[in-house]
């Protein structure tokens, strides 16, 4: 049976732990012509800059060649052709398929309709499993373990994806702590709250992003979008208080590490990134290991 | 006394049926919902309904009979979404041989929209699939986008 990753809870706690290891290696030799002789289709009905150059490069990295598209403007679904069309004819030519879609659920449909393995790179506001991956290497990488980590989630609780699909991925790790900072109007949704305590796991709210991030073992910053407000006076309101600057960092632990999907705006301020504690960008790179390790295990290929 | 009466009437108006099954206790705003997912105005049996009835439970009720028809349980849960308290008599020579309640299914195929504007089974065709996370008040959890339909969010395809 072929393995796709559409959704972050696809995978077991083993296969997240398989995936750090192979991002480990990777990170030790990146270039490894483990795709050679395989093409690679990079679908992305909705443009990501980012998202794509780092799929794309670590496809290069394993030696495999690409086919797609980056916008949806050069593809066939502006002639009309359905979701279902494009991937039954890309599935007959390629040997995987990293696709990002507008709509939410379109991965899931498309991998029932793939005969090769669909990697999800985004569908709407649902899943970006990807990216809690790389959050996850990353979170080992400067913390040793996933076990006992103090998490704390500022800005957007309520509609940020990455958010969501992290909580869900560090619950199945031993005594985590989930610390969430958010205005009022974008506090963690109800399921995901439930969700820990389903579980057991212990989480605080707190609308005010004061020094109690000095326990804190990773700080996930989010971007307040003033789209997601209703009123434009309740985004006045907070759009100034969820931001990050390096005063802040002071009394907190010297392990803690600023970690921010990007792209960011202004909720850190820019004398963060000179900090040892600023490690955004690094994030970032451990994301084409994260993404070679990633199309490693889905095509069985170490 | 008048309640009786009220009985009595009720069952004159909606004539016995000597084998088939009839179909109490749905909300009469759900009548024409149920008679649709279970395909009846697609059959060429003979059926009866009445609308409108008074039901102490549901408010308004309806009622349907349909001769010489019998329901798996897998068709007829179908219905559990929208006449979560129907009651089936099956009959066989005008005595009912047996009674059924609907149960709410585990896995929703086909049948709901999911409420998500932006699920790309709102866009393609595409035959949705819930699987039923609460049962009071019905939650469906949306097999593609994720989402949760709740049971007042529910539509039906």
């Amino acid at each position: 049976m072929k393995k796709d990753l559409i959704s972050i809870t696809d995978f077991s706690k083993e296969e997240y732990l398989r995936i750090m290891e192979l991002a480990a290696d990777f990170e030790a030799n990146p270039n490894q012509e483990l795709l050679k002789g395989k093409v690679v289709a990079s679908l992305f009905f909705e443009p990501s800059t980012r998202t794509r150059l780092s799929f794309e490069t670590a496809i290069n990295r394993l030696g495999g060649r690409i086919v797609g598209f980056a916008d949806p403007d050069s593809s066939s679904a502006t002639k009309g052709e359905t979701l279902h069309d494009t991937i039954k004819m890309v599935s007959n030519y390629a040997d995987l398929i990293v696709m990002r879609h507008p709509l939410e659920g379109a991965a899931r449909y498309a991998a029932e309709v793939s005969s090769v393995p669909i990697i999800n790179a985004g569908d709407g506001a649902n899943q970006h499993p990807t990216q809690t991956l790389l959050d996850m290497y990353s979170i080992l990488k400067t913390q040793g373990t996933l076990d006992n980590i103090n998490l704390f989630m500022v800005g957007d609780l309520k509609f940020g994806r990455t958010v969501h699909s992290l909580l869900q991925a560090m619950s199945v790790f031993e005594n985590p702590i989930f610390n969430f900072i958010a205005p009022e109007s974008l506090q963690m949704p109800r399921a995901y709250k439930h969700h820990l305590e389903e579980r057991g796991i212990r989480y605080f709210e707190h609308e005010e992003f004061t020094d109690i991030i000095s326990e804190a073992d990773i700080i996930y910053m989010t971007r307040v979008q003033k789209e997601r407000f209703s009123d434009p006076m309740e985004y006045e309101k907070v759009k100034d208080v969820y931001i990050l600057n390096k005063a802040m960092l002071e009394n907190t632990k010297p392990n803690v590490r600023v970690l921010h999907p990007l792209p960011r705006v202004n909720e850190i301020a820019t004398d963060v990134d000179s900090s040892e504690k600023a490690y955004y960008f690094e994030q970032a790179l451990n994301g084409m290991f994260t993404r070679e390790a990633i199309i490693s295990h889905v095509m069985n290929l170490k | 006394m008048e309640n009786n009466d009220m009985k009595k009437k009720l069952k004159l108006k909606v004539s016995a049926i000597k084998d088939g099954t009839v179909i109490d206790h749905i909300p009469a705003k759900s009548l024409f919902e149920v008679i649709s997912i279970l395909g009846l105005d697609l059959i060429e049996n003979q059926i009866t309904f009445g609308t409108n009835l008074e039901s102490g439970k549901l408010g308004a009720k309806a009622i349907i009979k349909v001769s010489d028809k019998f329901f798996e349980n897998d068709e007829i849960n179908k219905i559990a979404l929208i006449a979560p308290h129907a009651k089936l008599n099956i009959i066989r020579d005008y005595e009912v041989a047996e009674k059924k309640i609907v149960e709410i299914p585990q896995k929703i195929t086909g049948i709901v929209k999911c409420f998500n504007p932006k699920c790309i089974t709102n866009h393609e065709k595409i035959t949705t699939c819930f699987k039923v996370i609460n049962t009071n008040p019905i939650a469906l959890k949306c097999k593609y986008c994720e989402k949760i339909t709740a049971e007042d969010q529910i539509k039906m395809l």
